[in-house]
């Protein structure tokens, strides 16, 4: 039964949205109802994502956590000095998890994940006001991450291990604003690539010292994907050498940034626990999105990003209500790492506040039934990108942008 | 049980859908726009080939659509206004008319790269477009490309110009008389262009027919006298407001700033060209001679000479000088030349100068100049001139003056400056007179000409090809130029009437096509 459920949803796995930049903040729903918190929460495997350190203080000698969630998540467009309007209609992502840890002996816990905390799924209307910068774009990442958890004494814990990740991503895009071949058809190009991977790695570090009170810490390292194979192909290309355009290789290199994480979690009145986490994710790395086509004759795209270190604050409680049911809410803070002039809308993405619940119902000493549920506001933003040029002039895109996210999630917990 | 799930499902999926993004005011909600005061609910286009939108040397569905009144039909349309604006589209993307299965106007050129850069090229294809099959007219669009101002009052012009026959409503039917009948809220006119630009772009065939007050005697190329102008134009102006309408009049921008006369430069012939430069010391030679003929004539201002070291101006004729012709052929006998030779030289260089920077050569000259005139050899040789010698003094520019049609020479220019100067008086009048709004046009143009406009990625200028203002024949606007032209007009319907309209991106506008004819897309 539980190999049937993690069939279905390594199936449903392709692209997810949202959260700053590509990032997506869903790996595990336990910590999601609390907000996306978890560096300092000792509650289930789902430790291996937000702090390995914490996985040797778990009870039970084996933990199971699965899960998935479902990102409905859409953005309106509209430019006001125009009249242009759009909306994108992007298929609904499906990040998911999949944790075990065991513990080998009193000072030592081994672990594994699987999960998918980037990726990005935005289809707009082919040939809408922006296709000169996209028309679509899905971008998914499947991270694999052995781990090994270490109790140096009781107070203190440590952990971490290698993260290995497979990437794909397809992304397409109008040649300019104005090319076309000869029937009107705009000129575009696809960029595909698949099996891009790279290694990394994450550690933490955990303290408890009272038996209410942990404090926790994790890094996790920058990863760059480097497609060095991806297939270019060029459509609607007019028939005449000045529009060199043909079907090529292509390689362009997309960073994983690089995030911090800190953070406390307390116990309370018996029933209660608070979490506080904090972010910090290195996307300076980001500076620009440059491809270069192999063939010679097709001139190399330069797509300036310029992201900037992006914090997320994030808060969390839970309940305990019943031996049956624990309840959960959270709040987040999450900042964009888009700065002024660089909004492009492959990932259209400004200042958000994620609100959080949800629950956890104990089937059975062994078996749990974990949902989530977040919404995420983004405000409307006036916003452009204005690094794009035509002739080596700049041709800004700017409008209004809204958005707005809604991710149910659905895991279920096993351990004995 | 089961059902209870579906019901859930259901309302899950239905929970989801109806939380999309939304904007506290979206673009597209009925208000967000709005016209003012103005009724622009049934908007009509009067003109010529400007108003039809026709481009790169022929009318074309993409340029159709590209129009300036389909582009602010289109604008008025998010404002809630006119969304059934029609036109007289085309059967294809080609542009080419047939009559009776023969075709009659050519496809639209292409930008097409060849050896020596790129050039304009006619692109290939069987057009598709009948004209003795009409479309249905009248339309909101009656744009007819070609018209002058009194074509638009002439009954049966439709008979006279294919692309007013294919949808005029019947055989007698005027263009202004069709229009009218669609009984506009609001109306746009931009009419006269004709008038002078095919008396420019004919290099002044054609006869300034300025105190001639009856068109009907006017061949193609003349200038419209200016009084018949403005009572054509009031009539216009009196057929589509007999309803009420409110509307717009743009004047006549200066058609000697548009790249068909820009292009060419008055010294194109270029010493770095081998073939030139070998023949400059004989042309030199024989233009000595001549050149002592214009000095003891006294007209020693049109010598000829051609220089090695730098680009030397083509020989022009100048039908405005004092001809010559029999005293330079007296003289050149004196000189020792041979009776028939000093004739043909006094025939051929009797009003003959080398072209200075006050001349306009057309773009249609570039294909002409420094090509052998097979025309002009004919004829030498009719008069008994061996063929090499025939050939030699055959050639246009360096041995055959550049005849009228590809040069507009100052007392041209000034012709049409003034029925230009004229006209647009009557316009400015007018429109004054009738509270119309008028869009400055020739001001436009001679901004754009001077220094080019600024828009979000580019500078429009009216550079041939790369400018991104002129399609490819050089005269009419590229869809980028409509789209600056309509946002004028959007601009100023908002003024006046305390309008919302939006405008367009004039950079979304494309400019001239690149493609190769051959080897298909």
């Amino acid at each position: 039964m539980k190999k049937l459920v993690f069939l279905a949803v390594c199936m449903l796995a392709s692209a997810m949205v949202y959260a700053g930049g590509y990032r997506v903040s869903l790996q595990g729903n336990k910590s999601l109802a609390m907000g996306h918190t978890g560096v300092a929460l000792i509650d289930s495997s789902e430790l291996v994502f937000f702090n390995p350190a914490g996985l040797v203080h778990l009870e039970n000698k084996l933990n199971i956590s699965a899960g998935a969630s479902g990102v409905f998540s859409n953005v309106v467009y509209q430019n006001e000095t125009t009249g242009a309007f759009a909306e994108t209609d992007s298929p609904v992502g499906t990040p998911f998890y999949l944790y075990g840890s065991y513990q080998v002996n009193d000072w030592m816990a081994v672990g594994l994940g699987v999960y998918t905390p980037y990726g990005s799924s935005v289809s707009y209307e082919d040939d809408w006001a922006g296709s000169h910068l996209v028309n679509n774009i899905e971008l998914a990442a499947i991270f694999v991450q052995p781990t090994l958890s270490f109790k140096i004494s009781d107070v203190l814990s440590v952990g971490g291990g290698p993260i290995y990740v497979t990437g794909s991503v397809n992304f397409n895009r109008n040649l300019s604003r104005t090319l076309t071949d000869l029937e009107g058809n705009r000129s575009e190009v696809t960029i595909d690539a698949s099996g891009v991977n790279s290694w990394g790695w994450t550690a933490g570090v955990m303290l408890r010292p009272t038996e209410n009170l942990t404090i926790g810490a994790n890094y996790r390292s920058e990863i760059i994907l480097e497609a060095d194979e991806a297939d270019a192909d060029f459509e609607n290309i007019p028939n005449s050498p000045l529009t060199p355009f043909v079907d090529t290789k292509a390689s362009a290199a997309l960073p994983l940034p690089a995030e911090m994480t800190v953070g406390v979690s307390y116990k309370f009145c018996d029933k209660w626990t608070a979490a506080f986490d904090f972010n910090r994710t290195f996307w300076d790395v980001y500076e620009s999105l440059d491809i270069d086509f192999a063939d010679a004759a097709v001139p190399d795209s330069f797509n300036a990003r310029n992201y900037k270190n992006a914090s997320t604050v994030r808060f969390g409680l839970q309940y305990d209500a019943t031996k049956m049911f624990t309840l959960r809410g959270g709040f987040y803070h999450d900042e964009s790492p888009v700065q002024n002039g660089f909004f492009a809308p492959e990932t259209p993405r400004n200042d958000s506040n994620g609100y959080t619940a949800g629950l956890t119902v104990n089937v059975s000493d062994r078996f749990q039934i974990d949902a989530s549920f977040l919404y995420l506001h983004f405000k409307e933003v006036d916003a452009s990108y204005d690094a794009y040029s035509e002739n080596g002039v700049a041709a800004p895109f700017g409008g209004k942008y809204k958005s707005s996210a809604f991710v149910p999630g659905l895991g279920v917990t096993y351990k004995m | 049980m089961k059902n209870t799930f579906k019901y859930i499902a259901l309302a899950a999926v239905v929970g989801f859908t109806s939380c999309e993004p939304e904007f506290e005011n979206t673009v597209t909600d009925t208000g967000f726009y709005d016209t003012g005061s103005a009724d622009l609910s049934n908007y009509v286009a009067v003109g010529n080939s400007l108003t039809a939108g026709f481009a790169d040397g022929a009318l074309y569905i993409s340029g159709q659509n590209n129009s300036y009144p389909n582009i602010m039909a289109g604008q008025f349309a998010l404002a809630g206004a006119g969304e059934n604006f029609t036109q007289p589209l085309m059967s294809d993307d080609l542009g080419g008319l047939l009559l009776g299965g023969v075709q009659v106007a050519q496809n639209k050129f292409v930008l097409s790269a060849g050896a020596n850069g790129p050039f304009p090229a006619v692109l290939e294809g069987t057009p598709t477009t009948e004209v003795g099959t009409s479309a249905t007219g009248p339309f909101n669009n009656m744009g007819v490309p070609g018209a002058k101002s009194f074509h638009l009052v002439t009954p049966g012009y439709g008979q006279l110009n294919p692309y007013f026959g294919r949808f005029a409503t019947s055989g007698t039917a005027t263009v202004v008389g069709d229009a009218a009948s669609l009984n506009a809220s609001f109306f746009s006119l931009w009419i006269g262009n004709n008038d002078i630009l095919s008396f420019a772009t004919s290099g002044g065939l054609g006869v300034d027919q300025t105190g001639n007050l009856d068109p009907a005697t006017y061949g193609p190329n003349d200038i419209t006298d200016p009084n018949v102008f403005a009572a054509s134009y009031s009539g216009i102006l009196d057929a589509l407001m007999a309803g009420g309408a409110e509307g717009m009049v743009v004047n006549l921008p200066d058609v000697t700033s548009i790249p068909f006369f820009t292009t060419v430069p008055f010294a194109p012939l270029d010493p770095s060209n081998p073939d030139f430069a070998a023949q400059i010391p004989t042309l030199n030679a024989t233009y000595a001679q001549l050149n002592q003929a214009f000095a003891f004539l006294g007209v020693s201002d049109r010598s000829i000479f051609f220089n090695s070291n730098g680009p030397s101006p083509v020989v022009v004729h100048d039908e405005s000088l004092a001809d010559v012709s029999e005293s330079l052929t007296q003289v050149l006998i004196a000189g020792g030349l041979d009776v028939p030779t000093a004739t043909i030289f006094g025939l051929q260089f009797g009003q003959a100068r080398q072209a200075n920077a006050d001349d306009l050569l057309t773009l249609t000259s570039s294909s002409a100049i420094a090509a052998l005139n097979t025309d002009r050899m004919a004829a030498l040789m009719a008069l008994g001139l061996p063929e090499a010698s025939a050939a030699q003094l055959s050639v246009n520019g360096l041995t055959y003056p550049m005849e009228d049609q590809w040069v507009l020479i100052p007392a041209e220019q000034t012709a049409i400056a003034n029925a230009n100067n004229a006209y647009n008086a009557t316009i400015e009048a007018l429109a004054d007179a009738r509270n119309l709004i008028l869009i400055d046009a020739r001001g436009e143009l001679a901004e754009i000409a001077a220094t080019g406009v600024d828009y979000p990625g580019g500078v429009l200028t009216s550079q041939f090809v790369t400018g991104g203002g002129f399609s490819l024949d050089g005269v009419h606007p590229t869809a980028r130029g409509y789209a600056y032209v309509a946002n004028l007009a959007i601009e100023r319907i908002n003024r006046k009437y305390n309008a919302n309209i939006p405008t367009v991106e004039i950079g979304n506008y494309p400019t001239v096509q690149v493609h190769n004819n051959g080897g298909g897309n």
